[in-house]
């Protein structure tokens, strides 16, 4: 702190001096190197992918034929649908387990209990991406499997049984909420920690018991946490990529290469040298982010964009 | 008696989730000190010997004449590599956001906002575009850069440095004559350590787990980060491939092995700072 010290105690000379721009042309200066970054990787190449979503091979400007053209792809809708019966179970679960845990574990345990439990609930989180997945290949494998017996008990006997295509978006769901979900109660907790304590004291004076206590003040009162993790979580779960190619290549191409709408796009990409085609279907995903991204920016007053 | 049974149904919800997030892990942990065809037929927790994890390495490290080793070194070279640039160019920005005014700061601002927001994953396919349109395809930069792109990083600083540092303190100083690089470099800098470790951390750890577009952009094993490099693993395992796999040594053990290698570097990371991560979740937005 003694940096911070030293201009302080100098009497300032020349008071007259004021500059109508804070920091003169070091501003634009120092952000120039993450203006280059995000022209370079984040506003070029999505104006490119526009640039070959609206053009055919040789440059022409096509219209909308390239997006009418995927969405009439027969394998267009199923990947959407499967990615949004992936989302209807993640987010519920993400959304009731996460907050009912962090309010029993804020409410009704002993602090050290609760602590070790967060830990502990959070730790996979490091396992997040290709980890996950080879691990929960493992778990849902009935040859190897530690819970085999729970798989058995419910008709799955063979790798493949388990790998059905009716049951590819609760499995995404489950490894999803297994390295995500830690660290969520984790924040959920802290929001509830700031829940002044006199709010809560009177309510218990009023006679609420645990539940009354959890609907009508601690819910309520960490809503915008709640909300920001909806968004996020469904935003990147739109993009669900690794999990369905992972899959893919352990399944021996049981389960579809073209499961969730990026590897459709990977597919055009790559399997028929596409490009248009892959930027329309990145485009429509890349909208589907943004509006989740804008909406959270904008309406929820969780982000400061100016200080007041 | 309400109560009591209202926390025993707690409590064992609790305990199942409890199982379920760390028995995975647990088996995980214990798989390569067994043979593959123990881990079917003995108990899934039990503990083989230290000898069995010994063969596991060595299978492991002779696949494809140790390009493990190379897959790891690759994943620190792309990792750290963007954690360098990512440093260097993120913290100038947030403190350029937050404690001076030019044109168009708000836009960049806001700009910066809704991509840090935004899936990472939906610019992958773009920027795959775009680097194949550059002929970058392949190189070590085709990662480091788009890599080095932390929008996060950048509202982190911002949001360190609009709390932290009071704008009077730069005005003084700069009445007393000091230029604006020596304000950043002795008034900022030195008060950035916090935030520094708390960019880093989540530069790293996003780096090092990236998948996707190492697979798309690199062709090669060589160049492969260890994240795309079990990918090849696992196509190669016996248990998931019988085809390709056939003849190797590469077997579930082996497998389980490589997945604790490659997490380790973040495991620790992790064990070790649970508060910054936390801490970090949260500052992704202000709580006043």
């Amino acid at each position: 702190m003694t940096a911070l010290d030293t201009p302080v105690v100098v009497p300032a000379r020349r008071a007259t001096v004021r500059r109508a721009r804070e920091g003169g042309l070091s501003g634009p200066l120092f952000v120039s190197g993450y203006v280059v970054l995000l022209l370079a990787f984040g506003v070029l190449p999505t104006l490119y992918a526009v640039y070959l979503a609206f053009t055919n091979v040789r440059g022409q400007f096509t219209g909308l034929n390239q997006f009418l053209r995927v969405i009439q792809d027969y394998r267009f809708w199923p990947a959407f649908g499967n990615i949004l019966v992936y989302l209807v179970f993640w987010l519920l679960l993400i959304v009731v387990l996460t907050v009912g845990v962090a309010i029993v574990l804020r409410s009704r345990m002993p602090a050290p209990v609760s602590a070790a439990l967060r830990f502990l609930y959070y730790i996979p989180g490091a396992l997040a991406g290709v980890a996950s997945v080879l691990v929960w290949l493992f778990m849902l494998d009935p040859s190897v499997s530690p819970v085999n017996w729970l798989l058995n008990s419910l008709g799955l006997t063979t790798f493949a049984e388990v790998l059905a295509p009716g049951h590819l978006s609760l499995i995404f769901a489950l490894i999803a909420f297994w390295t995500g979900a830690g660290g969520w109660i984790v924040v959920m907790y802290g929001a509830l920690n700031n829940i002044p304590q006199e709010v809560l004291e009177a309510a218990r004076m009023d006679g609420a018991g645990p539940w009354r206590m959890a609907l009508h003040i601690q819910i309520p009162m960490i809503r915008k946490w709640i909300v920001y993790m909806v968004i996020l979580a469904f935003a990147a779960g739109t993009q669900l990529f690794v999990e369905p190619q992972l899959l893919q290549t352990a399944s021996l191409g049981r389960v579809s290469p073209t499961w969730s709408p990026n590897q459709l796009a990977y597919s055009y990409a790559f399997q028929h040298g596409d490009f248009n085609g892959a930027a329309a279907i990145s485009l429509v995903l890349l909208v589907i982010g943004l509006a989740g991204a804008g909406l959270l920016v904008t309406r929820s007053g969780l982000f400061k964009v100016d200080e007041s | 008696m309400k109560r009591v049974v209202g926390l025993t149904l707690v409590s064992l919800v609790l305990l199942v989730l409890l199982v379920f997030f760390v028995l995975p892990a647990l088996w995980l942990l214990l798989a390569p000190t067994k043979m593959a065809a123990d881990l079917a037929s003995e108990s899934p927790l039990s503990f083989g010997s230290f000898a069995n994890i010994g063969v596991a390495w060595q299978h492991l490290t002779s696949f494809q004449d140790g390009v493990l080793f190379v897959w790891l070194r690759n994943s620190a070279v792309y990792a750290v590599g963007a954690l360098i640039v990512t440093l260097i160019t993120s913290i100038p920005a947030g403190y350029a956001l937050a404690l001076t005014k030019f044109r168009g700061r708000k836009l960049l601002l806001t700009v910066t906002l809704i991509v840090m927001i935004m899936p990472s994953a939906a610019l992958v396919l773009p920027v795959f575009l775009e680097l194949n349109l550059v002929h970058l395809i392949g190189t070590a930069w085709s990662i480091i850069l788009p890599f080095s792109f932390y929008p996060f990083g950048v509202y982190l600083v911002y949001i360190y440095f609009a709390t932290s540092l009071p704008r009077e303190l730069l005005s003084a100083a700069r009445l007393d004559g000091a230029t604006e690089w020596q304000i950043f470099t002795r008034i900022a800098l030195p008060l950035a350590t916090p935030v520094v470790g708390l960019v880093a951390f989540f530069s790293f750890v996003g780096n090092w787990n990236n998948f996707f577009l190492p697979y798309l952009v690199l062709p090669n094993s060589d160049g492969f980060p260890i994240q795309v490099g079990l990918n090849q693993l696992l196509s190669s395992t016996p248990s998931f491939n019988p085809v390709a796999g056939a003849g190797l040594n590469i077997t579930s053990p082996e497998l389980a092995l490589a997945i604790i290698i490659a997490v380790l570097p973040v495991l620790v990371l992790f064990l070790f700072s649970q508060r910054t991560l936390v801490s970090g979740m949260l500052a992704g937005a202000t709580k006043e």
